[in-house]
């Protein structure tokens, strides 16, 4: 179970290659599921040209390993693997990856789906938006993930 | 008592500070530390940790504790 905040860009697939290559069994997984979050250019009507995340030192790292090891005891994962950017963000720029692996899909889709759920309800990151004409704004909650 | 406080995002803009450390004797709870450092009273959305673990406001605080006011998340 791996935890990273990036303070740099980060292109999420090479990311994901390389921790498979390096930590995970080959042959002992049947299902990856991966979630990709990426900046919009645009939120609540308005034009979205920057985004700057603030986070807890400490305490983000603590929520998301704690997770990570409750995920683990509700579902029957091989490994999981978060990725969070903080500071200064642009649009198309990747915020999040999540992934995990397990021996078959349903464990690994919902896994998955808690992992990023609880996150975006409950990790200590704040959200502050520049927009076209250089107002910037903090984004006051997220979106539920619901249909 | 000593204890460090720590304000993040539109909070620490709000109240105009980042993180200070208080000496008080009459500090009891989560709640009574804002209300030492915060004259405007707290927004009901507020979120508190101590020690880096989410607590509610009436949660009592001890010498060395290290309290955190934020608003709701946006991460993700």
């Amino acid at each position: 179970m791996t935890i990273a905040l990036y303070d740099r860009p980060f292109d999420p697939w090479a990311v994901l290659k390389q921790y498979q290559q390096t930590s995970i069994v080959a042959g002992k997984y049947g299902a990856t599921a991966v979630f990709v979050g990426t900046m919009r250019d645009f939120n609540e009507g308005d034009n979205v040209r920057a985004m700057t995340l603030e986070h807890y030192p400490g305490m983000t790292e603590k929520y998301l390993q704690n997770l990570t090891c409750e995920a683990a005891s509700k579902w029957d994962i091989l490994d999981s693997l978060i990725v969070h950017r903080v500071g200064d963000i642009k649009p198309d720029e990747a915020i999040v990856l999540v992934v995990v692996w397990s021996s078959h899909r349903a464990h690994a889709y919902e896994a998955n789906r808690y992992l990023m759920e609880q996150l975006k309800s409950s990790a200590p990151f704040w959200k502050k938006e520049t927009l076209q004409d250089n107002t910037q704004r903090w984004v006051e909650k997220n979106t539920t993930g619901d249909l | 008592m000593s204890i460090d406080v720590k304000f993040f995002a539109s909070l620490r803009e709000k109240t105009g500070k980042d993180s200070t450390r208080i000496e008080a004797a009459s500090v009891n709870t989560v709640a009574d530390v804002w209300q030492y450092c915060v004259s405007e009273a707290m927004p009901s959305n507020t979120l508190t940790a101590v020690n880096m673990e989410y607590v509610p406001v009436d949660h009592a605080v001890k010498d060395g504790d290290e309290v955190a006011f934020f608003p709701p998340v946006t991460g993700g």
